[in-house]
This record gives C-alpha cells, sequence and structure tokens, in this order.
C-alpha cells in the first residue's frame, strides 16, 4: 500500500468527523453572539445593509452606533481599524443593529427624516465632535454651507476644518454631513463619493 | 512604523470555527462538540484582546478546545447517573463507518492519541505544531499518531468485517 493510498483512506475515515457544513458553523455563530453579548464582551457589533447608495456597513459598541462605512471605504479595513481602536472583540452580530438597520430602511423609503438610535460618538475627538453633534440640527431636506457651520459652532474661520470633519465623519447618512455643501451651492466633497451626497440630497429634497 | 494589526475576531471565528469543531468532535463526539465549540470561543474571546498578535491563533484555538472538552467530558461523567442497560449500539451502512461508528473508536484511544489524531488528521496541525502544544518532540507525536490510527484500523476493520470487500 503506497503512502499516498493510505492517506486517502485516512481521510475517508475520518471524513464523518472532518465533514463540517457551513449550516452547522452558521447555527454556531449566532449562539455565540448572543452568548458573548450576555456576558458582556462583545464590544462592537456589525451588520451590513444594502441601500440606494451601496452596502453600508454599521458597528455598534454597547453605547450605540459608532460607525457607517460606505463600500468605497473597503469594509475589512473599516473593520480592522476598529479593531486597532475601540477592540478586536468584533462580531458579525445583526441584532444590535436590528433598530438602526430599520431606521435606514425608513430614511430610504421616505418614511423617516430623522435617526433617534443612541449614537457613540468615540471615534470623533474635538473640533470635529462638536461640528458632528451640530450636524443633525440641520433640518431634513435643507442644507448648510461648510462657513454657515462653522459660524454656528462657534469659529467662523474654521470652514475647512469644518470640511474635514465631514470628510471624516464616521457615521454618515445618519449625522448628516451630506447637508453641508460649497457656498456657492455646489455640492463639494463627500465622504461616501459624489454621486451618494446627490442621491442623498435629491431624496431629501423631493420628500421634502 | 510597524502597526501590531490584530484581526476583529470575526475573521477568527470564520477562519478557524471549523477545525475547532473537529477537534471537539474528537474529544467529546458529535453530540456535545457544539457546546465544547461555544465555550472554546466564548473563552477565547474573552482571553483575546491580550493575546500576543504574533501568536499562533489556531494553536491557541486548538488548546483551549481541548480543553474545554475535556472539562465538558468530566462533567458530563460527574453528572452521568448510570444506566441499566447498554443502548443498542445502532450499526450503520454496511462499508460506510458513521460519524457516530468513527468516533465510537476514537473515544476509546489513550489521551495523548486522541489528542494528537484530533490536532493533526482532524484540525489539520502540522506534528511540529503539536509538539509545541503537547511539549515533547515532533516524532514522538508523529509515533502517538500513528499508534492510534493503527489501533483505529483494527478495531474499524474489524468492527465492519462483514461488510467489507477486500
Amino acid at each position: 500500500m503506497s503512502a499516498n493510498t493510505s492517506e486517502t483512506n485516512l481521510a475517508a475515515m475520518f471524513a464523518p468527523l472532518t465533514a463540517v457544513g457551513p449550516e452547522a458553523l452558521e447555527r454556531l455563530h449566532v449562539a455565540l453572539e448572543g452568548a458573548a453579548d450576555r456576558e458582556g464582551i462583545l464590544d462592537v457589533a456589525y451588520r451590513t445593509i444594502d441601500t440606494p447608495v451601496g452596502t453600508l456597513l454599521l458597528a455598534a459598541t454597547g453605547e450605540g452606533l459608532v460607525r457607517v462605512a460606505y463600500d468605497s471605504e473597503n469594509h475589512d479595513i473599516v473593520l480592522e481599524v476598529l479593531a486597532a481602536t475601540l477592540s478586536p472583540r468584533i462580531l458579525h452580530a445583526p441584532r444590535r443593529l436590528d433598530a438602526v438597520a430599520r431606521e435606514i430602511d425608513e430614511y430610504f423609503a421616505r418614511g423617516r427624516t430623522g435617526f433617534d438610535v443612541p449614537l457613540d460618538f468615540s471615534l470623533s475627538t474635538g473640533f470635529r465632535r462638536s461640528v458632528l453633534e451640530h450636524l443633525p440640527q440641520i433640518a431634513y431636506g435643507h442644507t448648510q454651507s461648510y462657513a454657515d457651520v462653522a459660524r454656528t459652532v462657534g469659529s467662523p474661520k474654521a470652514a475647512r476644518a469644518v470640511g474635514s470633519a465631514c470628510a471624516t465623519n464616521p457615521l454618515p447618512v445618519v449625522i448628516p454631513c451630506h447637508r453641508v455643501v460649497r457656498g456657492d451651492g455646489t455640492h463639494g466633497g463627500y465622504v461616501g463619493g459624489l454621486a451618494a451626497k446627490t442621491t442623498l440630497l435629491d431624496l431629501e429634497a423631493a420628500a421634502a | 512604523m510597524v502597526v501590531e494589526m490584530k484581526q476583529p475576531f470575526e475573521k477568527v471565528v470564520t477562519e478557524h470555527g471549523a477545525t475547532v469543531l473537529r477537534v471537539c468532535r474528537a474529544i467529546v463526539g458529535p453530540t456535545d462538540a457544539d457546546d465544547a465549540w461555544s465555550e472554546t470561543f466564548l473563552a477565547a474571546m474573552r482571553a483575546y484582546p491580550e493575546l500576543p498578535a504574533d501568536a499562533n491563533v489556531e494553536a491557541w484555538l486548538v488548546t483551549i478546545a481541548y480543553r474545554k472538552a475535556i472539562d465538558l467530558v468530566r462533567a458530563r461523567r460527574r453528572r452521568a447517573t448510570p444506566v441499566d442497560e447498554v443502548p443498542e449500539k445502532v450499526s450503520s451502512e454496511v462499508g460506510r463507518p458513521s460519524e457516530s461508528d468513527v468516533w465510537m473508536h476514537v473515544k476509546d484511544l489513550p489521551d495523548k492519541q486522541r489528542q494528537v489524531i484530533a490536532y493533526h488528521y482532524l484540525a489539520g496541525l502540522r506534528y511540529a505544531d503539536i509538539a509545541d502544544i503537547l511539549g515533547g518532540t515532533s516524532d514522538a507525536a508523529r509515533r502517538a499518531a500513528s499508534d492510534g490510527i493503527a489501533t483505529l484500523r483494527r478495531r474499524l476493520t474489524h468492527a465492519q468485517s462483514e461488510g467489507d470487500t477486500r
């Protein structure tokens, strides 16, 4: 008997124990999500959601929604950065994001003009954070210029810094940085790309 | 600057979930393997932030899996009430050993042999990695595996002798 045949026979012998179906692992994963959450070690839960602006990654800590990421940001990299900055105890665990996902669906169906899920701002600090905390006050269907926002947050000369706060918004769509546009009325840049910004502004204009 | 990047735990689960389940099956059998798997990943997730970024994640996981599986076996043994009648062994189709047939024989092997077989043949670890986990040399691990395999072959062949065409 050649060594090769012998290995093949061994593989056949152990096949009943080594065969692991995807549905078995799926079931175990779901159980792990629940157990980790109950034990308080699910530091970051995430899921994805399909929207008119592409697939969005949603991630939440126990505090609240901490990150919304566009496809163009590369979800794998976003998760690696979350692992490095928040905690590596990250699981695909849709349950925690149920309410957020429902509200985002409603928003894109024009059935919702604001979000009331808990938010975790821990990825932003200082000036950027105060800009982000102001943005929900720009009403649905309306826009403000970068200079307007700078004035509102008390730093009239900081239009450029407002721009970078918007560009690094960890919670796009939910924190409406898409409602901040250039002084001349053109849309300006956007973390999800210009097409996504236009889609959001058109959606709100049509519904408002 | 070298940034030590630790993968999100989700990656650990998807990459090694199947391997860990195989180790659990080899130690506690197909029925209790799910519980051992869950215990393993919960414990691993709890400890994950402290794991050095350059650690061999797979070896770390199978070590936890083995420990959790053994704990489970002991707990079952303590709780088990003696049964009068030994359940009739349901024999599988001729010539094709079922999950429980193979398990029936694997579980009777000496601990060391069963552990090495679980790590090498079910989890796919190299003998050198197994030696790192268990102590001893990779030759010793290889010998334990081949002794165990010889025993398994003998018992399986015996158990299904009437079905064998040879």
